[in-house]
């Protein structure tokens, strides 16, 4: 008797469920890209409408920025200084406070401890930034008037400190889980040599992290150049050319809000320089991602 | 028991003696009351089968259980006369005199030049570094391949040269003992071969203890073995003795790899 063939043949059901997720996932992905393209559309076509009105020239050197009022001048340096202040401001407060933190809890911190402490210090990035805001009206700002009377009561330096305590966890976070992925070989190596724990933390352990630090300091200024809520509450509305932080300023991304809670009528000038100042931000966050890539590819430890 | 006595270390004062040596893990107790003395430049192999507790007596010389939290240390190591685990002993000032080799090359993620200073910039070494890199590389038989390209990475080397280069970083600190934690297990034949002919030259300025799972290995690099067996020390002696006429029945039993 010959023995009948096996059915091999597809099961009808199953084969196409298959392509039914298939095609839902697809979609799904296609969305997020579809929606970046679109906003990226968005910002290029506006502000082009923009820029045949105001040249590239004016925008980049004017010193003035006052697009709601009957004298319009359109320099976003104002806007730029006020975003830098707030970045550098906080920059210079997370920075060495998130390192610090990171190598902290992957070298010197108890098992015990980093368990309780990693988990807390993320619960503080998921904080709502309109908190921070009013943290830093409320409670930053009269310790800082204290101690310099002549601070305004919106001011770069309150906002800074604010968004810089509120990057902490960035920095902190993801540099820890760059100096933990240096592997403990390398600590042991150290150690069998005669090196004390801040000898093996700050020769070996922070070298071998250094790219996933970098790109941790990179995101994390990118974060505070593109925070909105707190900055508007803490520092003011006001363009102004200025570094000093007891000033009020206005960023980048406070103009916006305050532009798109306003009565600019759409198609008008004062409207489009929303997109060209979401533009420039964007150019601007766009290029930070892009040079971290560049440091965590060009930069990336091969341990073996 | 075995003791000391079972080895003549010439009227010299051992190099390293552990007395009554146990590491606790939490509740495991890894290694039980070993006594061993280490004589000055001579090899002495540590043999037995996985986790036997060869490695983590090797690791009692330089305190690097120190760094595992849960383990504690009972017993004393001698040291030129001064017991390691006095209060007023420095753990780092130990690893900086009894070096360490480890299972997997681990150099640095620096050049070959950096990872052999390495050693000497932390401990103040204010000497002249090129000449120190230079001896300390060719003491490791590795100068002649890298000479010309000190500054390239580390890693750019094969494995074999990788371990060489941890010997020569190791050597650069000027230690007075090197302990060896299976150096070769992840080597292939002709890059163990280069190691244990290192080894053969080295032990005229040092003195060498090595862990090793190779039994052709201990037999031909060490001049004295000690076979330990579920944290106890079974058998110490000449390597000669241990391999063609052990007293003990499970030695002989594991030195011709009936088990183990």
């Amino acid at each position: 008797m010959v023995p009948s063939a096996p059915d091999l043949s597809f099961r009808s059901g199953r084969n196409r469920n298959e392509r039914i997720i298939g095609a839902i996932l697809f979609l799904c992905a296609a969305l997020s890209t579809l929606v970046t393209v679109g906003i990226v559309g968005v910002l290029l076509t506006q502000s082009f409408a923009f820029f045949r009105q105001v040249s590239v020239v004016e925008f980049l050197t004017s010193t003035q920025w006052t697009p709601l009022f009957q004298d319009k001048n359109f320099g976003i340096l104002p806007l730029a200084a006020g975003s830098f202040l707030i970045a550098g401001g906080a920059a210079i407060i997370a920075l060495p406070t998130g390192l610090l933190a990171a190598v902290y809890l992957s070298e010197y911190a108890a098992h015990r401890t980093r368990r309780i402490l990693k988990p807390l210090l993320e619960i503080l990035a998921g904080i709502p930034t309109v908190v921070y805001g009013y943290f830093a009206l409320t409670f930053i700002t009269p310790i800082l008037r204290s101690i310099w009377p002549e601070t305004d009561v919106f001011n770069a330096a309150s906002g800074a400190i604010v968004v810089g305590v509120m990057i902490i966890p960035t920095v902190a976070s993801l540099s820890e889980d760059a100096l933990s992925a240096v592997p403990d070989t390398l600590r042991q190596g150290a150690y069998g040599l005669g090196a004390t724990k801040l000898e093996v933390s700050t020769r070996v352990v922070i070298p071998g992290a250094l790219s996933g630090i970098l790109a941790s300091f990179i995101l994390a200024i990118s974060r505070a150049i593109g925070e909105t809520m707190a900055v508007t509450i803490a520092a003011g509305n006001l363009p102004n050319l200025t570094l000093n932080p007891m000033e009020s300023i206005q960023t980048m991304t406070a103009y916006i809000v305050q532009a798109s809670l306003g009565d600019t009528p759409q198609g008008s000038l004062a409207h489009q320089t929303l997109y060209a100042v979401g533009l420039t931000l964007f150019l601007i966050t766009l290029s930070m991602n892009v040079v971290s890539q560049w440091i965590l590819g060009r930069f990336r430890e091969e341990y073996e | 028991m075995p003791t000391t006595h079972d080895i003549d270390t010439g009227g010299k004062a051992p190099a390293l003696e552990a007395r009554g040596v146990s590491v606790f893990y939490g509740e495991t107790h890894a290694v039980k009351g070993i006594d061993l003395a280490v004589p000055a430049n001579k090899v002495v192999a540590l043999v037995g089968p996985s986790g036997c507790g060869k490695s983590t007596l090797l690791r009692c010389f330089n305190r690097m259980n120190d760094l595992v939290t849960a383990a504690r240390i009972e017993g004393t190591v001698g040291f030129r006369g001064k017991n390691l685990y006095d209060d007023d002993v420095d753990p780092v000032e130990v690893r900086r005199r009894i070096g360490m080799v480890f299972q997997k090359p681990n150099p640095f993620p620096k050049s070959i030049y950096d990872n052999i200073a390495f050693g000497p910039r932390i401990n103040g070494f204010d000497g002249d570094l090129d000449a120190l890199v230079e001896q300390s590389l060719r003491q490791a038989a590795l100068w002649d391949e890298v000479n010309n390209r000190l500054n390239d990475s580390a890693y750019a080397l094969s494995g074999g040269q990788q371990q060489r280069l941890c010997i020569a970083r190791t050597l650069a600190v000027k230690p007075e003992v090197v302990l060896m934690d299976e150096p070769a297990s992840a080597l292939d034949p002709i890059a163990t071969q280069r190691i244990e002919e290192l080894i053969y030259e080295l032990k005229k300025n040092y003195t060498i203890v090595i862990v090793t799972h190779n039994m052709q290995q201990a037999a031909r690099i060490s001049d004295y073995t000690a076979f330990l067996y579920m944290g106890e020390l079974v058998e110490y002696g000449p390597t000669d003795t241990i391999f063609t006429n052990p007293r003990e029945e499970r030695t002989e039993e594991y030195v011709t790899g009936r088990f183990g």
